[in-house]
């Protein structure tokens, strides 16, 4: 995902601090996405070449010389053209058209044209893996801040758990779905062997 | 620790010769105090009659089933019936209240079938239904109930009187996210007060409240996922 916009989006707020910028960003999304710092500096400095951002001093606690020539203590913020590039962000939907690479579908459409692959082991290992990380995100709902939100931040971190869940149910019932038609699939070829020698014609197929 | 409930091998075949159905293969099952454990499933996988044989409501064909130590199969008909009442609670997907009853007399019934007096079953009955939140609601019918509250109904006539073995089908079956929601976070504060819980339930998000998720294929186990290491697993997810 690119972050690009999320971090102009929290500085639309005000001038900060790529550290502050980073907490900011995690406070909001739990430590789901994790971002290290000199990803924030390089997109920072990005969008600073892009005119999107701009530096507005060098400031902070200790504003000795050093310091200004620091760029952890740089402070940056939205430009004009940053602010309607945030409201263009909001304003438009995130495209589906390119499905994000899914390994798992891809794995399983392997496994399901390739020899000698057992694809019902696949599935079943991954249900379980599925699951155990289904278990983890709701005992994370149950408990901690996203629990009983009380600010703005917990709520969105809560959301945030709400979507790992219902993604990963989802996956959970892809998988049942994988499984199920597989498992019809095989029947299916199972009866036309056993109908071949009596029928000439294709009616096994149809049962 | 001694499991609550415990399925030694067992097997339930219902009918004979060509109509023969195996709905259980020699599955071996527990739940311990402070253990919910959800059992999964497609349908005729055996879910139903895993949780109809652990409550004593029908007997395997072969294997033994133990609640709290004791074999059901070395008790008569009476003493099972009294194991049911006394061991054991039920939450069934569409609440199975009794429309003539206001909730606290559903709730004190299954005690007062057991012999308690009714001043005595109605003080429990309260109990239980603070428990579940809604002591308000105590001398309303069901039909002046929504399903969420009929629901935590079901569950205070489940846990009344200090029942250790919960058994719930589909419990959030009927209702809508953020009341299912209520009901599970109601069945796991049971179970971590010590109860023992067993869930059947198609939807994974509804399972994933358990300790322990059963997968249940053709009347076998077929897989099983603890609750081991959680953290090591979320690392493993956020990487992803």
């Amino acid at each position: 995902m690119s972050i690009r916009q999320a971090m102009l989006a929290i500085l639309e707020q005000g001038p900060m601090y790529g550290y502050q910028l980073r907490a900011e960003f995690e406070q909001r999304t739990g430590e789901t996405w994790p971002l290290n710092i000199g990803q924030v500096y390089t997109t920072l400095t990005r969008l600073e070449r892009d005119g999107l951002v701009e530096v507005v001093g060098h400031g902070g606690a200790d504003d000795g010389e050093e310091a200004a020539s620091d760029r952890q203590h740089v402070s940056y913020r939205a430009t004009e053209a940053g602010r309607s590039e945030v409201s263009m962000w909001f304003a438009t939907p995130v495209p589906r058209s390119q499905p994000p690479r899914d390994e798992l579908a891809i794995k399983l459409a392997l496994a399901v044209t390739l020899p000698g692959v057992e694809v019902a082991g696949i599935i079943q290992r991954q249900r379980s893996a599925t699951m155990s990380s289904l278990q983890d995100y709701t005992r994370l709902k149950r408990s901690g801040r996203a629990a009983a939100p009380q600010e703005p931040a917990d709520l969105a971190w809560s959301l945030v758990l709400d979507a790992l869940v219902f993604d990963a149910e989802a996956e959970v019932r892809w998988l049942d779905h994988c499984e199920a038609r597989l498992r019809r699939a095989a029947l299916d070829r199972s009866d036309v062997r056993r109908d071949a020698p009596a029928a000439s014609t294709t009616e096994g197929i149809t049962r | 620790m001694n499991a609550v409930v415990h399925l030694a091998a067992v097997s339930r075949v219902h009918g004979e010769g060509a109509t023969e159905v195996h709905a259980l293969r020699s599955v071996t099952f527990r739940a311990h105090p402070g253990e919910l454990v959800a059992v999964m499933g497609p349908s005729g996988s055996g879910k139903s009659t895993l949780l109809t044989l652990a409550g004593g409501l029908d007997a395997p064909t072969t294997g033994s089933v133990w609640i709290e130590g004791t074999d059901l199969a070395s008790l008569d008909n009476a003493g099972r019936a009294r194991m049911r009442r006394t061991s054991v609670g039920y939450v069934f997907q569409d609440f199975n209240l009794i429309p003539a009853l206001t909730a606290a007399e559903n709730v004190a019934l299954p005690r007062e079938l057991d012999g308690e007096k009714g001043k005595v079953a109605r003080r429990l009955a309260l109990t239980a239904l603070e428990e579940v939140g809604i002591a308000d609601l105590a001398d309303r019918f069901p039909d002046e109930m929504s399903g969420g509250q009929q629901q935590r109904v079901a569950i205070a006539r489940a846990i009344v009187g200090e029942r250790r073995l919960i058994l719930a089908d589909e419990p959030t079956g009927a209702l809508d996210t953020d009341t299912g929601e209520e009901i599970l976070r109601l069945l796991r504060a049971r179970c971590d007060a010590g109860a023992a819980g067993v869930m059947v339930t198609h939807e994974a998000r509804h399972a994933a409240w358990a300790d322990r998720v059963v997968f249940l294929r053709d009347g076998v186990v077929v897989d099983e996922t603890g609750a081991d290491e959680p953290e090591a697993l979320l690392a493993g997810e956020a990487g992803r």
